[in-house]
């Protein structure tokens, strides 16, 4: 009876690992001098960065007037690019905190690296609106501090107020997650690596970690109540991120399905790009044991679901602005998908709601380079779905002598490539000087589906030591 | 104080937690047990009490969301009220999503510390390891010989017995 194998005994890790063999595996490109292929990837995407320090200097240098905004699009590039990469980073605290309250154990493989991925799409979306208040050295102005000018307070009413703490409340949760997560994997570098400024660096950021059960007990509490507060957070930031429009009064953003909507579309772009990342990453560093087809395989149907929720959204925008009988809201929609901008919209219908269509097929969800492929179109037709709801829903406004069209210059394009620089950049460099793969939660979970450890069951070890004795 | 402790290093997870339940129902006085990852339901087989951080939790979000309420309250109603487009100085409504952030960010970071001190984790802490793979793939328990009736080749037996890879004792210098 050799392969007979349910899928609620497929091994979670393949290749009958030890935990000391996870350690090795993880800790063994940390430990070599960097390939070919990093130095590639880390010279593009550093060089990209510096083409985007350059190009934001001189905006900030000249002027929000470097933009191709105008009195009618007064929104554009920038706010696209910020709601896409707060988007990305959901995906990172979904895998880390939401699987982890729904007992996904598959999450353990992925979910550092996605936590990391959250921490630098955050620091990118905190560019754009940060050049965007025009004299970016006075952006503390967006927080209440006891000031000279009166004290003259910020305006708590203000969705932007709203989103400058919920941005600002996400990072900080969302680094504090991930270095907690960090500690007991610093230790076992700590007690690994050679004497030196690194194992001394690894000495001071695990604070003493010794293993001791009485710190593993409060840990593992901790571990639960961060993620009980991530949880409501992520679906809070993107919540506020949404109302940041549907506040407004603009015919397309002034909508009450806005919140679900942009919270689905968020994690959809960030398991998207959770894909793209991991793919690489898994064939890179040789990580294909730990980030196997079933782990791609989970991911794809959190895509397929996005997805599903996504489409919905979209053609429940159309139906409302059909069934409420408002011209403006009505030509809004009509010039969405037939007006100037139709080629955007078409473009993230395709890749939103047509393309991952293919991933009902078990087939496809099998090929890593169809999945691999289909991401990268997942995360331009959400970067596509921003830019259509910021622009097409501005520039006919009310009054037609006021219509206007909308082109980014090349100091925006480039400011976009920058983010993506810093971001790669970052990922990069994340690879290279800490562990990729949670070690101490990957542990845990080595003989799910081996031994007749069957991969739902939370409790499986603990009824197993009561009956011992 | 010194303290004599018996330490036996064990292999699996398995071993660990039937050594460990074991012995707390043999009456031996566990220090501690050490381990590479947490092991879903050694805390039990241990017999410790359930951790407080969920109170610091609570009560410090709490604590973060009041202090919030009166703080948005005071500033738009009470120092320098500014008529934003007719909205009612008190806009309790429009006030409740930093409310929520600031209870999470209280809650959240607070928790974390109240887990440094609790655990007396800090940078620059001398770390003692009982093995230098217990980080790695190995389990230690550690077991006090509190008292004159504590035999030491019956426990010695007795963790052996138990899939122990390895007995030692050892003098502790007692640290809390």
């Amino acid at each position: 009876m050799a392969e007979v194998c349910s899928p609620l005994r497929m091994p979670l890790i393949a290749g009958h690992k030890r935990a000391a063999t996870v350690t090795e595996d993880v800790c063994r490109p940390m430990l070599q001098p960097p390939s070919g292929l990093w130095w590639a990837g880390f010279s593009f995407a550093f060089s990209l960065m510096l083409l985007g320090v350059a190009a934001v200097s001189y905006q900030i240098a000249t002027g929000v007037g470097t933009w191709g905004l105008n009195t009618t699009v007064g929104w554009a590039f920038d706010i696209t690019n910020f709601v896409f990469w707060v988007g990305i980073g959901h995906a990172g605290t979904l895998i880390s905190a939401i699987l982890f309250l729904f007992r996904q154990k598959w999450r353990t493989s992925v979910n550092r690296s996605a936590e990391a991925m959250t921490l630098f799409a955050v620091m990118c979306a905190g560019i754009f609106p940060v050049i965007h208040t025009g004299r970016p050295w006075l952006a503390y102005w967006l927080f209440p501090y006891p000031n000279t000018r009166g004290p003259l307070w910020i305006n708590f009413r203000s969705p932007l107020a709203w989103d400058c703490f919920a941005i600002s409340t996400y990072f900080l949760i969302s680094a504090t997650f991930w270095y907690v997560g960090l500690i007991p994997d610093l230790a076992t570098i700590r007690d690994r690596i050679a004497p030196g400024l690194r194992q001394r660096l690894f000495a001071i950021f695990s604070l003493g970690w010794n293993g001791s059960y009485r710190v593993w007990q409060h840990y593992e509490v901790l571990y639960l109540l961060l993620a009980g507060l991530a949880t409501p957070l992520v679906v809070s930031v993107h919540t506020i991120v949404s109302w940041d429009f549907a506040t407004a009064v603009i015919p397309g953003w002034h909508a009450t399905i806005f919140p679900p909507y942009f919270v689905a579309g968020a994690i959809f772009s960030g398991i998207a790009m959770v894909l793209t990342l991991m793919i690489v990453a898994r064939k890179v560093m040789n990580l294909e044991d730990y980030i196997t087809h079933r782990h791609v395989d989970a991911m794809c149907k959190l895509l397929l679901l996005t997805s599903s929720i996504v489409a919905l959204a979209y053609g429940t925008e159309f139906f409302t602005a059909f069934y409420s009988g408002n011209p403006y809201e009505q030509f809004v929609f009509r010039n969405r998908a037939l007006g100037p901008f139709a080629w955007a919209y078409w473009t993230m219908v395709s890749c939103n709601v047509l393309v991952p269509q293919l991933l009902w097929f078990r087939g496809v969800r099998r090929r890593i380079g169809i999945v691999f492929a289909l991401s990268l179109l997942i995360n331009v037709g959400m970067w596509f779905e921003r830019f259509v709801i910021v622009v097409t829903s501005l520039h006919r406004d009310f009054l037609p002598s006021s219509w206007a069209s909308y082109r980014p210059t090349v100091v925006e394009v480039t400011t976009l490539l920058g983010s993506f620089g810093l971001f790669f950049t970052c990922f990069l460099i994340f690879c290279r000087i800490l562990p990729v793969i949670a070690m101490g939660e990957v542990k845990a979970v080595l003989r799910v589906g081996q031994a007749g450890v069957p991969s739902g069951s939370p409790v499986h070890r603990a009824e197993h030591a009561g009956g011992h004795t | 104080m010194n303290r004599r402790v018996l330490i036996g290093i064990f292999e699996s997870e398995d071993a660990i937690l039937d050594v460990t339940d074991a012995a707390r129902r043999r009456g031996l006085k566990i220090v501690d047990v050490f381990a590479p990852y947490a092991v879903h339901g050694l805390d039990k087989a241990m017999g410790l009490q359930r951790s407080k951080l969920p109170w610091v939790c609570f009560l410090l979000g709490l604590t973060g969301a009041a202090f919030k309420v009166w703080f948005e309250y005071w500033t738009s109603a009470s120092d320098w009220p500014i008529n934003v487009g007719g909205k009612p100085w008190n806009s309790l409504p429009a006030f409740v999503p930093i409310t929520f952030e600031v209870m999470v960010l209280f809650a959240g970071i607070s928790t974390v510390l109240a887990f440094f001190g609790m655990s007396r984790l800090w940078p620059g802490r001398k770390t003692q390891l009982l093995d230098a793979r217990v980080t790695n793939d190995r389990f230690a328990l550690v077991l006090e010989e509190d008292n004159a009736a504590f035999d030491v080749d019956e426990v010695e037996q007795f963790l052996r017995d138990h899939q122990a890879l390895r007995v030692e004792e050892r003098e502790q210098k007692v640290a809390r």
